[in-house]
């Protein structure tokens, strides 16, 4: 993994939450060009908190955000959309959306008033059809896609948007195992060859940990971060879930039910 | 998205169509002109009979003109509502704003009479009237909005402006209890809808209202094909929320509120016309869907003020009545076909 050194992500003694309600705190991890990082941890622990959070959905509490070295409060959302996507779980309002229109979409925050595409504009979506293997669905509509294809297409619209950060809530639910690992492999791809910065949740740890360059758990005290092995040598994911239902494998790197 | 060079052949049809249906509407009425001579007058001449360039020019071009800015402005703000509230029943009758319109008609109407004790309504202009009607719609569409933000389910918003329909015609039932009959009569012929009574200086106030909120809708192109991923994309892509979504509320209550305070609460134009319009254009791009729903509304428009305007016989029906017998069963049939209706 070629790695520039630059902090594109800069999260220091992070809070979140709602208004006076506390949902994590003291969250702390730097993340560079070109990594893939999953947020795990258990339900209800604040992961779709930290994601509306850091793309600027709900203000955060407390703490610093750096993106670029320039504080998340400080971009307006025009200069915002053209440093950080997202990919949340809601679908999509219009399901008769083409793919291609879903895709071009991406564009907007580059387009005039009226929303014309240039002719970097269609190479840019071009890029995106090819890299998720959408081209032969581009005239499709969404209603007509499976699950695993709408996430593609919602996926490939983030990269038109050429932001160095991509945020994905949750890219994996509803999947079966084989989509859930195409779509990793391809966000992997994407982070590793286009140089995006990508965070995204997950209750795939098995995946994460095979997939991902770092690692954030929000475990409601310390939020260890940082390389998978590292992660699962200093035991992390062990107090991940209650032991007395499930127990960490640190040979396999999976999780075994308690019989 | 697709360029709109696809779809030039559909939008000469269309325009054609618009011509032909222009040239039938005003060739047809209760006064039986050949169409020779209604072309001639059209085209300057003077007619054999002296009282057809009368009713041509003084009648049936503005009428055929109201209808043509009613039917635009009406499909378009149902097009702009489909997409705002992210729902593909949404139309100005459904969403409560005819009959927000209704409610300011009527208290002006019959509301005046009863609790100011003015007897006669002579002085009251129908530019008050349009006034009291426009300020009812704008206030039910800011109601339904300030809910639409509170409940994200969008069934919920249309069982909310059903209920403001119910509410409306409460009140409209209860102040004609209490109203003698000629303002009770008076209101009743507003209610059944007309394109029929526009002085020209009427006519231009109503071409003015529609032209800004037809510019409205257009500076909100961009912002409208953001909203069809949802608010939070539309925010994540650059938008501002509060402010595309306040212009667009505006172009949808000048265009809804200024035609029905003219015309009359006409039923189910803005409702169906767009999703019969992406039977023909097969695209969610604004920048095609505005002229499309634009002129195919005022192509039916056209068409049902000619339906409605019986040949060779001097009645006229209530233009509500024929335009919701067309459009209701367009709306079984587009839910009945595709099973289940999108926007």
């Amino acid at each position: 993994m070629a790695k520039t050194g630059k902090n594109i992500l800069s999260i220091s003694d992070v809070s979140i939450g709602y208004g006076t309600k506390t949902v994590a705190k003291n969250i702390n991890f730097d993340l560079e060009a070109g990594m893939l990082c999953g947020v795990v941890g258990i339900n209800g622990i604040g992961k779709s908190t930290l994601l509306r959070t850091l793309g600027g959905f709900q203000p955060k509490l407390s703490g610093n955000i750096l993106l670029n070295d320039k504080p998340l409060e400080k971009y307006t959302s025009t200069t915002l959309s053209k440093e950080l996507s997202v990919i949340l779980t809601e679908p999509p309002a219009s399901k008769n959306l083409t793919v291609q229109e879903l895709i071009a979409l991406g564009r907007q925050p580059y387009t005039n008033w009226l929303g014309t595409l240039t002719k970097e504009d269609k190479q840019q979506i071009q890029a995106s059809l090819d890299a998720f293997l959408l081209d032969e669905l581009r005239n499709n509509k969404c209603h007509e896609l499976s699950d695993g294809q709408l996430q593609r297409v919602l996926v490939a619209r983030a990269m038109a948007q050429d932001t160095s950060l991509i945020l994905l809530d949750e890219p994996t639910t509803h999947l079966d195992l084989y989509h859930k690992v195409q779509i990793l492999k391809m966000l992997q791809e994407l982070a590793h060859h286009k140089q995006k910065t990508i965070l995204f949740t997950s209750h795939e740890i098995e995946l994460t940990i095979q997939l991902c360059d770092r690692i954030l758990i929000l475990d409601g005290k310390d939020h260890p971060f940082g390389d998978p092995c590292q992660l699962i040598e200093q035991k992390h994911f062990d107090t991940l879930f209650p032991s007395e239902m499930v127990q960490f494998d640190h040979e396999t790197g999976t999780f075994k039910v308690n019989k | 998205m697709q360029g709109s060079r696809t779809y030039r052949f559909s939008f000469i049809l269309m325009l054609l169509a618009l011509l032909c249906s222009l040239l039938l509407n005003i060739s047809s009425g209760s006064v039986t002109i050949p169409f020779p001579d209604t072309m001639s007058t059209l085209l300057g001449e003077t007619p054999e009979i002296a009282s057809w360039e009368y009713i041509i020019w003084d009648y049936r071009v503005p009428k055929a003109f109201t209808s043509i800015l009613v039917g635009a402005g009406l499909s378009l703000s149902g097009l702009l509502m489909q997409t705002l509230f992210r729902n593909p029943l949404a139309g100005p009758f459904v969403l409560g704003i005819s009959s927000g319109a209704s409610l300011g008609a009527a208290i002006l109407l019959m509301g005046t009479s009863i609790f100011a004790g003015y007897t006669s309504l002579s002085f009251l202009g129908d530019i008050t009237l349009s006034i009291a009607a426009s300020i009812g719609s704008f206030l039910v569409l800011l109601t339904v909005m300030i809910v639409a933000q509170r409940v994200k389910d969008t069934m919920a918003l249309l069982i909310i402006g059903l209920m403001f329909g119910s509410i409306t015609s409460a009140i409209v039932s209860v102040l004609a209890y209490f109203s003698s009959a000629e303002d009770l009569q008076r209101f009743n012929f507003w209610s059944f809808g007309s394109v029929g009574n526009l002085s020209v200086n009427q006519l231009l106030l109503l071409g003015s209202i529609v032209t800004v909120g037809i510019l409205l809708s257009i500076v909100s192109i961009k912002s409208l094909n953001a909203f069809l991923l949802g608010e939070n994309y539309a925010q994540s892509l650059g938008i501002s929320l509060k402010k595309s979504r306040l212009t667009i509320i505006i172009a949808t209550g000048l265009l809804a509120g200024g035609i029905t305070a003219f015309a009359g609460p006409i039923a189910f134009v803005g409702l169906a016309v767009p999703h019969l319009t992406r039977q023909i254009f097969d695209t969610m791009e604004h920048k095609v869907l505005i002229p499309g729903v634009m002129l195919y509304g005022a192509i039916l428009m056209l068409l049902c003020d000619t339906l409605a305007q019986l040949p060779n016989s001097a009645s006229v029906l209530p233009i509500n009545a024929i335009t919701s017998l067309v459009g209701a069963p367009v709306v079984i049939w587009l839910l009945v076909r595709k099973r289940k209706m999108m926007f």
